[in-house]
């Protein structure tokens, strides 16, 4: 048998990345107390050398290697990209935080950037196993993050729910993709699709089998009714680490969605749509109902990513490039705003106190009228009013989900947006309509002053001009299917 | 488009960005904010009155269109018109926002560039509502009039505010969301579009009109608000600031009647006839039950909500008669409205600013020390109540003409209006204003200010001139709204 060496040019940016947190992790260790920034500078530097990386190789092209397990297309580069941006965003906003909290330590960058990488193979995969290595490599980054401060309990049990729910989760999937196998004879995507037309397998067993990787997708989603670990994850985990649990995954999660059922599985279409509103309409349901009863902001923001992974699957109803696109674009806009929100209550958070309750909100207007007013527009974002991001991002999925023919899924989905505006309108209140109990004015450092703002921005200019996101989101799946 | 010169992005982006850079000014320097405010709403009023000069009255086509791309994966435009329905609003729009500026003035206080921004950057917005064409940017337009105004009702309003702010805000929401819906469902049959003036050509099939109509329906009903859906406008304008409950009863409402205009009717013309029934039943009962609610009412601004309610039950039982006296006097009624209530509730503010209270029992007596206020305040009650001669007399008589044709019952309920309007109107004012001086707080009222004064005898002015002279704004209508009728009697089935 003769060995030979596999292409390495598509994964270039994956094979710099596990360099660079090498490089960290060593460099952190002779580095100092001193030099705790060392760690944070050489991420950034990776995660924009990555991005070079990337943006070199990003063509129309689809080009396979490593025997074809591995894929390097429009989708997985456009998908790519934008992590590096989110994780670089997410860093930076964590920065005074987790320094404050003795959490600046090389482990922190390291296990981000080996999260990070997790997520560019499962957007990259072309097979399975591949796509079940980067879910892997990612969960257990995340797992060790939520248990990072290792002296507070409610970390510690996030940490602990997460990891056994997850590992369960993991399980269903692996268990479902090996009945696929067993169907098909094929771990293959691309090949998967040609056995399921070619009609030359066990229809129940795929069944089965789909059913299985459902769950397990929608456990990494966090859809109801696998979203137990959510609220809790984001609760007890240092607001850092829940930003970036609540961020970047989820653009991967969509990569994820996009491989297995629609690469690998999209001959299924007709058996996973069902399965697919289902989870929607629940996700939305009870997302948007309990976030009401919250008090504590990142709980809340739980069951609003519930309810936001609700809308995704919406897109997914489709079966088409419009539809795919349209979820694209919604977990793009989705990204954008939890960023905001939840980077606006690390930077409330002071040594010693988490800006976490609903009440801290308390009159942020008096105290930081900017803020108070990004804020403002994240949260109207969330509830989908126009002309934020949000809007148009539900507008599309709502469109995809009618074109799809599923209207009484559409109206339960607006009524219950109804719901959900009603918990976002309570921070606006709070901000807005309340008088402070620390009448402390807050300032930040510069450079995040001048993040939250391109954010804040962000999310009103792309909500304007959506063109260029949707067109993007239209560009990367046209050429990748 | 006149010259070329894209006036009503003017009219629609003037107004937003004064109110941005008022909000980005911040309270350092008050006089300049509010001078700046009061710049930023007068330069709004001066650049629409060429919409009104270069306006054709003799074609029923949209005149000063502008249309681009916006984002085309939709296919959705930034397409803009008016023809002779929505240009008065815009007119109406723009001549209160500064009269809204004045009022605030001294009144305001605390966090002034926030007030006075959030008021221009809604008058741009709802400049943006009637003269879009484009069902996702009317749609954009329509939903973030609700955010400046949430906000007005929240930060300045009264004791109860956070609840009237909430309340005001899900109740429009719920209402638009149906609406959005029904756009997206136009999007799919039209076969990708989302121009309204498309939507007008499009046949539809009766189930799916009558579902189509009730989407609206709900939406511009709770703008208008209709009953039983209008218990959300007496807590926000009990709430809200003096200026608030203006932009409120003057500007907000109208967008309901105007989407009954622009959508309901045009695009589903055949349930619209079958419903009919309907919406005059409910536009019979807020006339007369409303107006008997008002009667009972303790206080003032209250009481000038549920006039409105019951003013804007006229508006849309004009439109639902189908015949030109009823739809003409409907927007005679809803520009007539604007000015009246809004000068209502200035009044009402006038005399809160003075005494903290609008309960009508701690008035009494004030002719003695406001004289000049009173007489105003006479002028605008009699408007109110449909005196001939003011601007309240002639939408209110064209529309009891117009169901004359239809059904003397129609004609007979609307008509009672007339005393009811007169009784609850008369007797506040005979309550609030004659008698002897109640007690000491009224001893100590001072007459209106030359600032309240100028904006009330604009506001007068207006008033007569619309009650004696009504032909200017008839004749810009009368073509579109003969066109309207036009199209409601062809069917789209």
């Amino acid at each position: 048998m003769d060995f030979l060496s596999p292409d390495f040019a598509p994964a270039y940016p994956e094979i710099f990345l596990l360099v660079m947190v090498c490089v960290v992790m060593l460099a952190d260790l002779f580095a100092g107390e001193k030099h705790r920034y060392l760690a944070f500078f050489l991420a950034l530097f990776a995660l924009a050398g990555a991005a070079v990386l990337t943006y070199s190789t990003f063509s129309t092209e689809v080009s396979y290697t490593f025997s074809g397990m591995f894929v390097d297309d429009a989708l997985s580069d456009t998908l790519k990209l934008l992590m590096y941006l989110t994780v670089a965003t997410v860093l930076i906003y964590s920065r005074v935080y987790i320094s404050k909290r003795g959490l600046l330590r090389g482990e922190f960058f390291s296990l981000a950037l080996f999260a990070t990488l997790g997520m560019m193979v499962m957007v990259s995969a072309s097979h399975l196993l591949t796509l079940y290595l980067g879910l892997e490599l990612l969960s257990l980054a995340l797992y060790a993050m939520v248990a990072l401060q290792r002296d507070s309990s409610v970390a510690t049990e996030a940490a602990m729910k997460f990891f056994v729910l997850g590992a369960l989760a993991s399980g269903f999937l692996l268990y479902g993709m090996s009945m696929i196998y067993g169907a098909t004879g094929t771990l293959h995507t691309p090949e998967l699709t040609a056995v399921i037309r070619s009609g030359v397998m066990d229809h129940a067993v795929l069944v089965i089998g789909l059913v299985f990787v459902v769950a397990g997708i929608s456990f990494k989603m966090s859809a109801v009714p696998f979203h137990m670990w959510a609220p809790d994850v984001y609760e007890g985990a240092p607001t850092a680490v829940t930003l970036f649990i609540g961020s970047a995954p989820k653009l991967a999660a969509f990569g994820f969605v996009m491989r297995l059922l629609v690469e690998g599985l999209g001959e299924m279409a007709a058996d996973w749509q069902g399965m697919l509103a289902l989870l929607a309409i629940a996700s939305m349901a009870v997302g948007n109902i309990v976030a009401i009863a919250q008090s504590n902001i990142k709980r809340m923001l739980a069951y609003s990513t519930i309810s936001h992974m609700g809308f995704v699957l919406l897109g997914f109803l489709a079966i088409n490039e419009n539809g795919y696109s349209a979820a694209m674009f919604y977990v793009i806009a989705y990204v954008l705003m939890t960023v905001a929100a939840f980077g606006i209550i690390m930077l409330l958070s002071r040594e010693g106190f988490e800006a976490d309750a609903i009440s801290d909100f308390k009159g942020l207007n008096q105290r930081n009228s900017w803020v108070a007013l990004i804020m403002m527009v994240v949260m109207l974002s969330m509830a989908g009013i126009p002309p934020m991001i949000g809007f148009y991002a539900k507008l599309s999925v709502l469109q995809a989900a009618l074109e799809a023919g599923y209207l009484w899924l559409v109206i339960s989905a607006v009524v219950l947006s109804l719901i959900g505006a009603f918990y976002y309108l309570r921070i606006i209140k709070f901000m807005y309509f309340d008088t402070p109990e620390i009448t402390q004015p807050i300032v930040f450092k510069p450079d995040v002053r001048l993040l939250i703002t391109v954010n804040g921005l962000a999310v009103v200019m792309l909500g304007i001009f959506p063109q260029m996101l949707m067109g993007l989101s239209l560009f990367a799946i046209q050429h990748s299917m | 488009m006149l010259f070329g010169f894209p006036l009503l992005s003017l009219i629609i982006w003037l107004p937003i960005i004064f109110g941005l850079v008022v909000l980005v000014m911040g309270d350092r320097n008050l006089k300049v904010t509010r001078w700046l405010s009061l710049v930023g709403a007068v330069a709004g009023f001066l650049v629409a009155l060429p919409l009104y000069g270069g306006f054709d009255s003799s074609v029923s086509t949209m005149q000063f269109t502008e249309r681009s791309v916006w984002f085309e994966r939709l296919n959705v435009f930034y397409d803009l018109g008016v023809d002779g329905i929505s240009m008065p609003l815009i007119l109406l729009n723009c001549f209160t926002t500064p009269l809204v500026v004045i009022a605030g003035w001294e009144v305001i206080r605390e966090r002034v560039s926030q007030y006075m921004g959030a008021f221009l950057i809604m008058s741009g917005i709802v400049n943006g509502v009637f003269a879009s064409l484009d069902a996702v940017l009317f749609y954009t337009f329509w939903e973030a009039s609700l955010i400046p105004m949430f906000i007005i009702i929240g930060v300045w309003g009264g004791p109860n505010r956070v609840y009237a702010a909430i309340k005001f805000f899900l109740y429009t929401l719920l209402g638009s969301l149906l609406m959005l819906v029904a756009l997206i469902y136009l999007y799919q049959t039209s076969e990708g579009s989302f121009s309204i003036l498309d939507y007008h050509q499009l046949p539809i099939p009766m189930t799916a009109q009558i579902l189509i109509f009730i989407a609206f329906m709900l939406a511009f009903a709770v703008k208008v608000p209709m009953w039983p859906v209008h218990t959300w406008l007496p807590d926000a304008h009990v709430e809200a600031p003096t200026g608030g409950s203006v932009v409120l009863a003057a500007i907000l409402l109208k967008l309901g009647g105007y989407g009954f205009l622009r959508f309901s009717l045009p695009i589903t013309p055949d349930a619209s006839q079958e419903l009919a029934w309907l919406l005059i039943l409910l536009s019979l009962v807020a006339v007369v039950y409303i107006g008997l609610v008002a009667l009972m009412q303790q206080d003032m601004k209250k009481l000038i909500a549920y006039s409105s309610v019951s003013h804007m039950g006229f508006v849309t039982l004009g439109f639902f008669l189908f015949n030109a006296y009823g739809l003409e006097g409907a927007m005679v009624q809803m520009i007539s409205h604007g000015f009246i209530s809004g000068a209502m509730f200035l009044c009402v503010g006038v005399l809160y600013d003075r005494m903290h209270s609008r309960q009508i029992s701690d008035y009494g007596g004030v002719v003695n020390k406001m004289p000049v206020f009173a007489a105003f305040f006479m002028l605008f009650a009699m408007a109110n109540a449909g005196l001939p001669g003011t601007s309240g007399f002639v939408g209110e008589f064209m529309v009891i003409m117009g169901s004359i044709e239809v059904n003397f019952w129609y004609a007979f309920f609307a008509a009672l209006t007339l005393i009811f309007g007169a009784a609850y109107t008369l007797w506040m004012y005979k309550r609030v204003i004659f008698g002897a001086v109640a007690n000491q707080k009224v001893e100590g009222l001072q007459d209106i200010s030359r600032r309240e004064f100028s904006i009330l005898a604009i506001l007068a002015l207006a008033v007569l001139l619309l009650g004696i002279y009504p032909l200017p704004l008839t004749e810009v209508m009368h073509v579109t709204v003969d066109n309207l009728l036009e199209h409601i009697a062809r069917s789209k089935l």
